[in-house]
């Protein structure tokens, strides 16, 4: 599958796609259908269909970290996500906090750990595949 | 202002998940995961310490997740059972990740080890906290994960076989578990331990909650491994890398017990007629399959593995009494056995590097190699006997008195008869590895290195100095244990901290 040219011209803009939807996704998230969880899914697809064009190297090239350390990231940040409520507002972990007037508030650093975390493990579970 | 017991509840959450998190994050930094490691494990020590400390005095500290209220949203609680058990599951963090820096199968596979091993504590400590059944499941299916994800660390054929036969069992009561819990919200309506309490007695079908029941006690008692759900757990243990083992032998089980205990206290206490009998039959059959399951093995790490079944039943003595004095007992055995048993497992992999096999066969000589190893065998083995001064006697005395007290001669006696037979095969590990001429064809094994020698005993010495610390003044641990014993006995605070004041009475 690697040698159809058309596979491998397309990849690049396949790969940029997904995971600009997928970030869509995740934002739509916030009050629709959608979120962290089914964006990183998306977005793991978009790397996995780049690693059959390109393979697996390439694609761990893309994706510059470890796709563990992906999710080690994500996983920082949604446990990170529930700390200002504690340090700062003396409220019970995870009571999400908003910037005054915006619907930007912790809850989106949550879901974005939440899709981090989705497509580090996912791609940390598929690479390997990809690479036999 | 940050408020002190949000901090205190959410601590042990919440620095085990951070290390799982910064642990993935440096892939490929061994150094820093290194540090990474032992820092996080001090500090979880010190905030299980506070957290301890906080509610020995009898307060049960309640935090809800989210702000979300209390039958709605996700409780962390802490009473004292909770606070002890995330106590040891500190210990067990530091002394098993100490031992594994010695330990060629982890180090081979640093970079997963790491991760994986802070993934499992942060699995065990939040399960001891959580105060919601379905958070719980979540808990439960966090350690399910990362624990196979240990167990295949170094892999070869067998330990991928044993994987495969422990995912798969395992899974299956998770299964079991998660359906109890709909069964269970769809009869009470809630999923908070403490306003199911409250609910279970008003609700009409009476014969659903006792199935519900008895599907929780399977799921748990296969968490548990206990007679006849254990058989999981002698097909995987002894295929683990030391400190994986030991760190699986301290927790997991324990994990079934405390949701057992904590589910038959709490919701279904004794009012349910049929517990008390069906807990007497899996007590007696998990201590007597066990210790003669291990009566019959001649291989260190099956014979461990088998032990921990046996002493399981111990602890289920105590629930299957459920007097307070009983419950007291089993908690008691909880904390010296996690000690014990770790300690066993980590010096079984000191045997295996010095005297380069885990096959009594073929061990031998091992008391004039090294006998200060000897030594340390000594302490958590006849401790897991049951033997005075040592922790274990006084574990022993507690719930072979309460069983005495409340007239269960026979139970005692089958406590008291597996006594004699895990002396029984302590002695044969004792006789055969230390005590016996080496074989012809004992094999060669590389001496350790100071360092080695360092990394690999530091733990080991740590355990038994707390196992003889127990022992010789197993006054202020009685004492916590008939007061954790008591409070779960009469469930009041602990409702009262995670409700409030009035709760949601129907």
């Amino acid at each position: 599958m690697k040698d159809s040219l058309i596979l491998r011209a397309s990849a690049g803009y396949v790969l940029v796609a997904a995971v600009v939807f997928s970030l869509f996704v995740l934002l739509r998230g916030h009050n629709e259908p959608g979120g962290g969880f089914i964006g990183g899914l998306i977005g793991a697809l978009g790397f996995v269909s780049y690693g059959l064009a390109r393979g697996a190297a390439a694609t761990r090239r893309a994706l510059r970290l470890a796709p563990i350390a992906w999710a080690g990231i994500g996983l920082a940040l949604a446990a990170a996500s529930g700390l200002p409520a504690l340090l700062w507002h003396g409220e019970a972990f995870l009571t999400h906090q908003w910037l005054s007037g915006t619907p930007l508030g912790t809850t989106l650093v949550f879901d974005l750990g939440v899709y981090l975390v989705v497509l580090g493990f996912g791609l940390t579970f598929v690479l390997p595949f990809l690479e036999e | 202002m940050p408020n002190r017991t949000d901090w205190l509840v959410a601590l042990p959450v919440l620095i085990p998940a951070l290390a799982a998190a910064f642990g993935a994050a440096l892939h490929g930094r061994p150094r820093a995961q290194r540090l990474l490691t032992l820092f996080s494990a001090a500090l979880l020590l010190a905030a299980a310490l506070l957290l301890l400390a906080a509610v020995a005095d009898g307060t049960v500290l309640a935090s809800q997740m989210g702000d979300w209220p209390a039958p709605f949203g996700i409780t962390l609680v802490a009473d004292r059972l909770a606070a002890a058990m995330v106590l040891i599951t500190a210990i067990m963090y530091a002394a098993t990740a100490v031992y594994a820096f010695a330990d060629r199968g982890a180090m081979a596979e640093e970079a997963l080890w790491h991760p994986l091993l802070a993934a499992l504590v942060f699995g065990v400590a939040s399960a001891f906290l959580a105060g919601d059944l379905f958070n719980l499941y979540v808990w439960f299916e966090v350690m399910l994960i990362s624990s196979f994800g240990l167990l295949v660390l170094g892999g070869g054929r067998e330990q991928l076989d044993a994987a495969l036969t422990y995912g798969l069992l395992n899974l299956v009561a998770t299964t079991v578990f998660l359906i109890a819990v709909g069964m269970l919200y769809g009869l009470t309506g809630t999923l908070n331990l403490a306003d199911m309490a409250l609910r279970v007695p008003g609700v009409p079908n009476q014969g659903a909650v006792a199935a519900v029941a008895f599907l929780l006690m399977a799921a748990f008692a296969a968490k548990a491994a206990v007679f006849p759900l254990f058989f999981w757990l002698p097909a995987s243990y002894h295929t683990a890398i030391a400190p994986v083992a030991a760190i699986f032998a301290a927790l997991l089980t324990k994990v079934g017990v405390y949701a057992l205990i904590r589910l038959f206290t709490l919701v279904f206490p004794a009012s349910q007629g049929w517990v008390g009998p069906l807990m007497w039959f899996i007590a007696a059959g998990t201590m007597l399959v066990g210790v003669l399951g291990a009566a019959a093995h001649w291989e260190v790490r099956r014979i461990l593995s088998f032990h921990i079944i046996s002493q399981i039943g111990y602890m289920i003595v105590g629930l299957a009494i459920a007097t307070p004095l009983a419950i007291a007992g089993s908690v008691f055995y909880i904390l010296h056995h996690i000690i014990v048993k770790a300690n066993l497992f980590l010096i079984a992999g000191a045997m295996q590097r010095i005297g380069g096999s885990f096959s009594l066969a073929r061990l031998g000589g091992l008391w004039r190699r090294d006998p200060w190893l000897g030594l340390l065998f000594a302490v958590p083995a006849l401790s897991l006997a049951g033997l005075p001064p040592l922790s274990g006697f006084w574990a022993k005395l507690l719930v072979v008195q309460s069983g005495f007290a409340a007239s269960y001669w026979w139970l005692a006696g089958i406590a008291l008869a597996t006594g004699l037979l895990t002396l029984y095969s302590m002695l044969k590990i004792w006789l055969e590895a230390f005590w016996k001429e080496p074989p012809e064809d004992a094999p060669e094994a590389a001496p350790l290195s100071r360092r080695e020698r360092l990394l690999l005993f530091g733990p080991v010495v740590s355990l038994g100095l707390i196992t003889l610390a127990i022992g010789l003044w197993a006054e202020p641990l009685a004492a916590f244990a008939l007061a954790a014993g008591e409070q779960l006995s009469t469930r009041q605070e602990y409702i009262r901290a995670v409700l409030g004041g009035g709760g949601t009475t129907p």
